[in-house]
């Protein structure tokens, strides 16, 4: 390909983008206009602009790629962030792997979103879907312009250099490259929540089909926000070299806030819909999910937290974004003040009842994310107004956040099993016996069985076990009095997707307490042909080799696993050097099983021809992914269900029902 | 020297987490010749040294930094320890040589009360609307039918029967 034709896709790719940016512009105000004047064809306007808006932006970021694939180096942010000599995965995944393109993955997933609503929004009543749209088009509005006089990932070098200057190795990983656009899924699908909350202030009403269209958005981006976050936890495990797997780093907290509000959104959202109460709290909810995603945003791209040093460096982004998020939030909220009082409730219900529990349920997801809100801004706070440096770092969170997962967790089976409107304690508690039991028994036994006494173990046991019996005991419970098990498979697929999120939680939490509680370890410097003991097991170090990779270098160490005497696997820890980005990472080796990994990595030679070794034995590491995998999988279920394909498709199909209600 | 490498180090570190907001450093932290010969004392000085921030990381403790300063702190909490420092008496010496910003779990002094208290507070203030919310639904008058049209109320029966 001539070096003109390479240039004409990037140029238009930056035409496509400006172009995009001034339909969104028209797309934020016509539509809205003609809600207001009830203007049939000034509201039809949004719809072919959203699917313009997108597939626009599609063109753009599609040429993006294309220039980093072909390794189009009189590109700036080519130049910056690739090799020619990089795997063809990872020069893909590399047009994300930095600021400027990663925002215009954003914006193309916002687009994307707003383009669905826009084609899957065909049964909203009509002024309502003018407005979302037009909300929606108004924070891409904010994006695009953001990326164009900030960001722009189209600049180009006058003189080109012959090659890049690669992707920061530790991102060169197949598990990295797939975790920012899960967790871009999961933050900007919050986005349409936020304009179905802000679309419903302007139109003045929330009913329980406002929440029954709202809440598979809600699913979906919660599932996203899941898979985004589990796989760069996953990826801290195998790759940072000690098998830490939750740092509650700022930029971690910020995609987990989201996700905390977004689960309280996902439970809230069920109360307005079968029962219109809690709706001015669930349109607030669904506000502020969105902003803690936009804060997220603003956090990661000023480097606030992280460094004063890096936000000074480039304040105008900083300073953009922050705009953004006060815009948006601030408008919204000044917004839901003048109108939430107009959202009355209908649904009556007793104390003891599901409703009722669902709000202990949201009480305790939202102060959750409160504290690690507060707990991840107090370091700036002390600085500017108590003019004290701190830090606030894993032991502060472990104590503070933790009891309210507990809590949650105790209160979990009675909440999902409590009838609607009254429920009886005794009952409930009645049914729940056997899974108590069964909890207590295992947690009682784990503390007689382990060695130190740590409380830790027991606790994580009894409540993961109580949270897994507990779901199982509650869908068997919706068979009724005929315990007819064949009757199982024909329940909605919403009650499957309840017991597998809820269960994949008690499975994320068994993970982390084993991990934590009876982790092993061992340090030392091992010769080559050393075996050493630990835990249960057996390592031999069997020789170390130079190997050369496509664009690193690896010392590469052979070590044999033994258990009594008979070798279970055969591992391969690198210390890896990029000599390109001057980089060197440790690659862990790591025999997965699944009640335990053995986590082995090789450092340094030592003078004396040895090299350091670090082993870990980590009991039920993989739970923790495991868990969240079933929680997305359990939300997947939940979104399949049929009363969201009808609520979403045709309004022709009547057919009746088995009157088996649907959670 | 040190101040030059600290500063690239430092650069490179804000760089990543500017750019794609991750964890970076590949860490290989404690090193067998730190290790001490006492168990009971090595495993003293792990536990402190999981509380204590590294200072030209991002967000790391000194006991998983491969920083040459993580390093040095460590040798230098475990000859404190050595010395026969209780482990309050090791973490102030440090705190005072490198202020309050290494300790990973703040203090509670000054308006740091406020920080340990917000989620005690908040919750108890959410519990209690909360309460008095269930309480008003629970005495609330049966429902009024609120102004659905007739082709509303039609479709919402639809949308409800499925």
């Amino acid at each position: 390909m001539s070096a003109y034709t390479l240039g004409m896709i990037t140029e238009l790719g930056h035409f496509a983008l400006i172009l995009a940016f001034l339909i969104a512009c028209v797309q934020s105000v016509v539509p809205l206009v003609g809600a207001h004047k009830r203007w049939p064809g000034w509201m039809a306007v949004a719809e072919p602009a959203a699917t313009a808006q997108f597939l626009l932006t599609a063109f753009s970021f599609g040429a993006l790629m294309h220039a980093f694939i072909v390794s189009d180096f009189s590109l700036k942010l080519v130049v910056d962030n690739s090799h020619s000599a990089k795997p063809m995965l990872y020069k893909i995944s590399g047009t994300w792997g930095n600021h400027e393109g990663s925002m215009l993955l954003w914006v193309l997933i916002l687009a994307l979103f707003g383009a669905m609503a826009a084609w899957f929004g065909g049964n909203l009543p009509p002024t309502l879907r003018a407005r979302v749209l037009a909300v929606q088009s108004s924070i891409a509005v904010a994006f695009f312009a953001f990326i164009l006089f900030t960001s722009n990932p189209f600049l180009r070098l006058v003189v080109p250099p012959f090659d890049g200057q690669d992707l920061n190795p530790l991102l060169q990983d197949p598990g990295l490259a797939f975790h920012p656009p899960f967790l871009y899924l999961g933050y900007v699908g919050l986005s349409i929540c936020f304009s179905f909350a802000v679309a419903a202030l302007i139109e003045g009403r929330v009913d329980a089909a406002w929440a029954r269209w709202v809440r598979p958005w809600t699913l979906a981006a919660w599932i996203f926000l899941t898979i985004g976050i589990a796989l760069g936890s996953w990826w801290a495990y195998y790759e940072l070299g000690w098998g830490g797997f939750w740092f509650w780093d700022p930029v971690e907290n910020a995609s987990f806030m989201p996700w905390l509000l977004a689960a309280a959104l996902l439970h809230s959202a069920i109360v307005v819909e079968k029962r219109e109460a809690l709706k001015s709290w669930t349109i607030l909810l669904a506000i502020l999910a969105f902003g803690f995603s936009l804060i997220g945003t603003f956090i990661v791209r000023s480097g606030l937290l992280t460094s004063v040093h890096a936000f000074a460096n480039d304040p105008e982004r900083g300073v953009f974004i922050l705009m953004i998020l006060v815009f948006f939030t601030g408008g919204a909220l000044t917004l839901f003040a003048a109108r939430a009082g107009a959202m009355q409730a209908k649904g009556v219900f007793g104390v003891v009842s599901r409703e009722s529990a669902l709000v202990a349920n949201n009480i305790l997801l939202a102060v959750a994310a409160f504290v690690v809100f507060v707990g991840t801004m107090w370091p700036l706070v002390a600085e500017m107004f108590f003019d004290r440096k701190l830090s606030v770092g894993p032991p502060f969170f472990n104590f503070a956040f933790t009891p309210f997962m507990i809590l949650l967790g105790l209160i979990l089976p009675l909440g999902a099993m409590m009838s609607w409107k009254r429920g009886k304690v005794t009952r409930t508690l009645q049914s729940l016996l056997p899974a108590f039991g069964l909890a207590v028994a295992l947690a009682g036994l784990v503390w007689a069985s382990q060695t130190g006494r740590s409380l830790m173990g027991p606790i994580g046991v009894f409540l993961g076990v109580w949270l897994v019996a507990g779901s199982v005991t509650d869908l068997l419970g919706r068979l009724g009095r005929s315990r007819n098990l064949s009757r199982l498979l024909r329940l909605p697929r919403a009650d499957w997707g309840k017991l597998l999120a809820h269960s994949g939680m008690g499975i994320t939490i068994l993970g982390i307490a084993g991990l934590m509680a009876w982790q092993e370890e061992d340090i030392r410097v091992a010769q080559i042909g050393e075996t050493f003991t630990v835990g249960q097991y057996e390592l031999q170090l069997q020789n170390v080799e130079q190997i050369r990779g496509p664009n690193y270098f690896s010392t590469m160490g052979t070590v044999s696993l033994l258990r009594d005497g008979q070798e279970v696997a055969l591992l391969h820890p690198e210390k890896r050097n990029y000599p390109v980005a001057q980089m060197p990472t440790t690659e862990a080796a790591i025999d997965y099983r699944f009640l335990r990994d053995v986590y082995v990595v090789i450092g340094d030679a030592q003078d004396n021809g040895g090299f350091v070794m670090r082993t870990y034995v980590k009991p039920l590491a993989n739970w923790i992914w495991g868990g969240c995998i079933i929680m997305a999988l359990g939300g997947a279920l939940s979104l399949s269900d049929r009363r969201y394909r009808i609520a979403a498709g045709a309004r022709k199909a009547t057919t009746p029902v088995q009157g088996i209600p649907a959670e | 020297m040190r101040a030059l490498l600290l500063s690239v180090m430092f650069g490179t570190l804000v760089g990543i987490s500017a750019s794609v907001g991750v964890f970076p450093s590949a860490a290989l932290a404690v090193q067998p010749d730190e290790v001490l010969d006492d168990p009971m004392l090595e495993a003293r000085a792990r536990e402190l040294s999981k509380g204590l921030r590294c200072l030209v990381c991002q967000n790391e403790s000194i006991d998983e930094s491969n920083a040459p300063l993580a390093r040095d702190l460590r040798l230098l909490l475990r000859d404190r320890l050595v010395a026969g420092d209780s482990d309050s008496e090791a973490i102030a010496f440090i705190v005072e040589r490198y202020g309050e910003f290494v300790l990973l779990r703040p203090t509670t002094g000054g308006w740091n009360w406020l920080l340990w208290a917000a989620g005690p507070l908040m919750l108890l203030a959410a519990l209690g609307m909360g309460a008095l919310y269930v309480r008003g639904r629970a005495d609330a008058a049966a429902p009024r039918e609120a102004g659905l049209s007739p082709d509303e109320q039609k479709r919402l029966q639809e949308i409800l029967k499925e």
